[in-house]
């Protein structure tokens, strides 16, 4: 069975590039399978399967990547309270955020601001989006797996995380 | 100047959708279109910019075989070409303007550090940035 990059349909990548483009455009909403495939036109039953052959994560995860990814730009970037960052960036719960993003990126969101705000300059000229794309979070495994794996240990730094 | 870059190529998965793209939509000109049996070789021109050509390309025989071409025509339609960036004077104005001739925007115009910038995609994929650089006051 052939499932090697070129065995989707051009097409059909087209449009699941829409779906993700979307996601990207507003990554606080929430993007139920159904409205992914809506976007991409192609049936519930084959969005996450294509979704995930096409860019290598599942559609949920991805999503998630971008979550963290703006948090990390506000806690960079803006005074919010963190309660505030969480809620803006689509979770509903302070707690769900927090352990996710102490899950990806290997420290909480206050050490995060604190070492950003210690160590960013520079950034200005690099278009933003292209920092925000050099600065996603490399989500390959499941944040659950990834609390298996480390029990009790959610203060492994990031690099052991992030590869 | 006799020295410099000329021509940089984009694939497109059909070079006359890219035309009516790139030369209706973003006001490009067409500098080169010839073919050689089923090569064809097609540049267009930003109105601006008479030294820099934008070459638009579709992966095929006889430069590249059947399967590294769908292999390409994946990437380009999985987005994963490299970034390109179009400057503009008036970034809202543009986006506006595109927008409503119906370019697939896939971020609305956004200031960050004085600067403002959109993206928005070709129909092949290729994904652009449409910034408006900070004015200098010096």
């Amino acid at each position: 069975m052939s499932r090697g990059p070129a065995s989707q349909d051009p097409e059909l990548l087209r449009r699941l590039l829409r779906a993700k483009d979307r996601m990207d455009a507003a990554s606080h909403e929430p993007w139920p399978v159904e409205r992914l495939a809506r976007v991409s036109a192609v049936s519930e039953a084959h969005f996450a399967r294509s979704f995930k052959q096409a860019f290598g994560i599942p559609p949920h995860r991805y999503l998630l990547t971008r979550r963290i990814e703006r948090a990390t730009a506000l806690l960079r970037d803006t005074d919010l309270a963190i309660t505030e960052i969480a809620f803006q960036t689509g979770w509903e719960s302070l707690g769900t955020f927090g352990r996710t993003f102490r899950d990806v990126t290997g420290e909480s969101p206050s050490a995060v601001r604190a070492r950003a705000r210690a160590t960013a300059h520079g950034l200005g000229r690099m278009p933003a989006c292209i920092v925000s794309a050099a600065h996603r979070p490399d989500l390959t495994t499941a944040v659950s797996e990834k609390r298996r794996r480390v029990p009790g240990d959610t203060n492994t730094p990031a690099a052991k995380e992030i590869r | 100047m006799s020295q410099g870059v000329e021509v940089v190529g984009l694939y497109v998965r059909d070079q006359d959708e890219a035309l009516a793209f790139y030369v209706e939509k973003l006001g490009f000109r067409v500098h080169t279109d010839v073919r050689n049996g089923d090569y064809r070789w097609l540049t267009v021109q930003h109105p601006e910019q008479p030294s820099f050509q934008l070459g638009l390309f579709t992966p095929g025989p006889p430069v590249l075989d059947a399967e590294t071409a769908q292999t390409l025509r994946a990437m380009v339609a999985k987005g994963a070409m490299p970034p390109l960036v179009l400057n503009v004077d008036d970034c809202r104005a543009a986006y506006d303007r595109l927008r409503a001739v119906g370019v697939e925007f896939t971020q609305e115009p956004v200031e960050r550090y004085g600067n403002v910038d959109a993206g928005f995609r070709d129909p092949s994929g290729n994904g652009w940035k449409m910034i408006q650089a900070q004015r200098r006051s010096h």
